[in-house]
């Protein structure tokens, strides 16, 4: 393969996946102006203009804490789900999840985008994915893992919960969501700094921030 | 002029509007004329490259009379949601309503279709950027609203429920997009009224907010929002949602369960 793997369809990201964040959230879900927990996925889109592709640099706004988080996408084929993809699921940190974020998540370069798509046979099915931690290093540092073992809803479920309500088209992709830290926060970044997300059986999704240069 | 997108003996066609007729611009049948009621259409929009989906912008609560009706006060800037391409349909289709809810209503809105590559755009040049514009009908089904990240998607991106045509007018024929009537009609009976000139947030002011940090490219689609005057729509009732110049288009809605 020459070139690296970009999305061909609409990428869904899906926000309170883990069990960890969701317990974190658990006692405020009945408070407004949320007033009960979340029944359906609580999804967001990352549109086209996020997508970066593997290697390249994402450019920081100024003034803003921004947040990157490791997460796998499952990709859609013909028949289901044919691979999984890392991505870097960048976002300018936002306490309130009432309103869709679309200012925070769908900023110019916020999706960063693994090498590679990794066929699902090789991951051992959709079970399989149970199996997987995702490693998140900034500069070299170890800064998060996440087991996808500890999701509220594994693959096979949110595909199901997801698939009542739209369908996800050939090409299409789904990501399982991230973890925060045992704080509740996700790790932040800063110019200059070099994000690795990595996981057994996949090249890693290494990115670069940069300062933002307004034309 | 007017564009569509259609199929019409075995294949997909670009067409204009033409003498109320459909002339098809495909070079082996180029200038060949079809009745409208021979085609299907599909929403008039120019497919996408293969690694750019379309960006699909859709705003709440954009009217001020509608703000009003559902209790909430205007917000203080755009409220913005996004859908998958997925969600659209053509005119004429069906829209399946799903088994068992209490309330699903239609939306009339002005659709932008964004003709150039538009990042930080200001306001005044803002329609500048604008390739033209369809009719789009935003859909929602109430009875799946939560309070996390809402409009959630289970209301707003479901597959059928965003009609949109049959037209794409180009903009140099739209000299004024902000004083256009919008109608709705029930099975011919008005339902809804109301003109793009009580928008909240204008095309070109929705323009440079969302451009401001995110670059918008060519096709992709900024759903303007809906005045007053939404109400629950049942199987075989027919809805055609209208903007002044710009069209009308017709659905049906549909039960889920094969008849």
């Amino acid at each position: 393969m020459n070139i690296h793997w970009m999305p061909e369809g609409t990428v869904y990201g899906t926000l309170l996946n883990f069990q960890r964040e969701h317990a974190r959230w658990a006692p405020r879900m009945s408070e407004a102006p949320y007033k009960a927990p979340p029944q359906a996925p609580v999804l967001y889109i990352k549109t086209a203009n996020t997508f970066t592709a593997a290697g390249h640099s994402i450019a920081l706004p100024a003034g803003q804490p921004v947040a990157v988080a490791a997460t796998l996408g499952l990709v859609m084929g013909d028949t289901g789900v044919a691979g999984a993809v890392l991505f870097n699921d960048v976002a300018i940190v936002h306490e309130s999840y009432y309103r869709p974020p679309v200012k925070f998540q769908c900023v110019d370069g916020f999706l960063g985008i693994g090498p590679e798509c990794v066929p699902l046979q090789r991951l051992g099915g959709l079970d399989g994915l149970a199996g997987l931690q995702l490693e998140l290093r900034i500069n070299g540092v170890h800064r998060q893992t996440t087991a996808l073992a500890e999701l509220v809803r594994d693959a096979a479920t949110l595909l199901a919960d997801v698939n009542e309500f739209m369908t996800l088209r050939c090409g299409d992709v789904l990501m399982l969501g991230s973890d925060c830290l045992p704080d509740g926060s996700r790790p932040l970044v800063h110019a200059g700094d070099t994000v690795e997300i990595s996981a057994t059986g996949f090249k890693p999704a290494v990115h670069r921030f940069e300062p933002e240069v307004i034309a | 002029m007017k564009h569509a997108r259609i199929a019409w003996a075995g294949a997909v066609h670009d067409a204009v509007e033409v003498d109320g007729q459909l002339e098809l611009r495909t070079p082996a049948l180029k200038g060949r004329r079809v009745d409208f009621d021979e085609v299907v259409w599909l929403p008039p929009l120019a497919p996408n490259p293969p690694t750019r989906p379309r960006t699909v912008i859709a705003l709440g609560l954009n009217y001020a009379d509608h703000a009003k009706e559902l209790a909430f006060k205007a917000p203080d800037e755009p409220l913005a949601f996004l859908k998958g391409e997925a969600s659209l349909t053509g005119h004429n289709g069906f829209t399946v309503r799903p088994a068992g809810v209490q309330h699903m209503h239609y939306e009339c809105e002005l659709a932008v279709v964004i003709g150039r590559t538009a990042k930080r755009v200001k306001r005044a040049d803002a329609l500048d950027f604008v390739a033209g514009y369809t009719v789009a009908n935003d859909y929602a089904i109430r009875d799946y609203l939560e309070n996390w990240y809402r409009p959630n998607l289970r209301v707003k991106n479901r597959d059928t429920c965003t009609p949109l045509g049959p037209w794409r007018v180009d903009a140099a024929d739209v000299p004024d997009p902000m004083n256009l009537a919008l109608q709705t009609t029930v099975n011919g009976k008005v339902t809804q009224q109301g003109s793009t000139r009580d928008m909240i947030f204008d095309v070109p002011t929705l323009i440079e907010y969302f451009s401001a940090f995110m670059t918008l490219q060519p096709g992709d689609l900024i759903l303007t929002g809906t005045p007053d005057g939404v109400v629950d729509c049942q199987p075989g009732d027919v809805i055609v949602t209208s903007i002044e110049g710009i069209g009308d288009l017709v659905n049906t809605i549909t039960s889920s369960e094969p008849a």
